[in-house]
């Protein structure tokens, strides 16, 4: 199973976020602006942040921002969000974070080959500073391997 | 064996250390069940594991277990985790 889908409408590069929540909630507008969650899905990612601490910031200058299956998720989608200026999301070794990733995933079941996909884009350690640096929806979409 | 990954919501990180542990195990040579799970489940899920991988976070939360608790910084660095649980297993 590839990626979840990753429209060009769920792309947004270079934004600006004042903190670590406005990084969050720009990755929520990016899966609701292409179908796959309602606005509420931000404030659900948020508070797995806010109940939990910073784990989603699992590689250097990464954070994969999620929550769990529910109401607020319509369809398997992914997001990202590019940071003009990186935030710091309170991780002892991998903030800050230029790279948002918005997963939102229907089943929990069903999600493991999705993020095998993930990892085999990102354990090349050069993917993260590429999407960092990528100009375009296309050059994202190219990064991560999806066409959509 | 049984190896029990742990995040939040048991899907997304706590997955990709799954499969990313999977990787390392086989290249490993080493036979083991490695499950995702989210860490209110953990007491349970975790009760016949020999290895718990999580992030920093989550350590206090999991609490008094017999599992060794390895905690990964690069989720998507399979050489740290590689290292990580041989110290562990061998």
């Amino acid at each position: 199973m590839p990626l979840p889908p990753l429209p060009a409408s769920s792309i947004v590069l270079g934004a600006e976020a004042a903190d670590w929540r406005a990084a969050v909630r720009l990755v929520g507008e990016a899966l609701a602006a292409s179908g796959a969650a309602q606005p509420g899905y931000a404030d659900e990612m948020i508070r797995m942040i806010e109940e939990h601490g910073p784990y989603v910031v699992i590689a250097p200058g990464l954070a994969l921002a999620h929550a769990r299956p529910g109401p607020e998720v319509l369809a398997d989608g992914l997001a990202v969000v590019t940071l003009s200026t990186p935030v710091a999301f309170g991780h002892p070794h991998n903030d800050p974070v230029s790279v948002v990733l918005g997963l939102a995933i229907t089943h929990a079941d069903a999600h493991l080959a999705s993020v095998a996909s993930l990892a085999n884009v990102f354990n090349d350690s050069s993917a993260i500073p590429a999407l960092a640096g990528a100009t375009s929806a296309a050059e994202v979409q190219r990064i991560l391997g999806v066409t959509a | 064996m049984k190896i029990v990954t742990i995040c939040g919501a048991g899907i997304g990180s706590s997955g990709i250390l799954k499969v990313n542990a999977e990787r390392v195990l086989g290249r490993l040579g080493i036979e083991a069940e490695v499950v995702a799970a989210d860490v209110s489940s953990v007491a349970s899920v975790a009760a016949d594991a020999q290895v718990i991988l999580t992030s920093a976070e989550f350590v206090d939360a999991i609490g008094k277990t017999f599992a060794d608790v390895i905690v990964i910084e690069n989720f998507f660095d399979t050489a740290e985790l590689s290292r990580r649980l041989e110290e562990a297993l061998g």
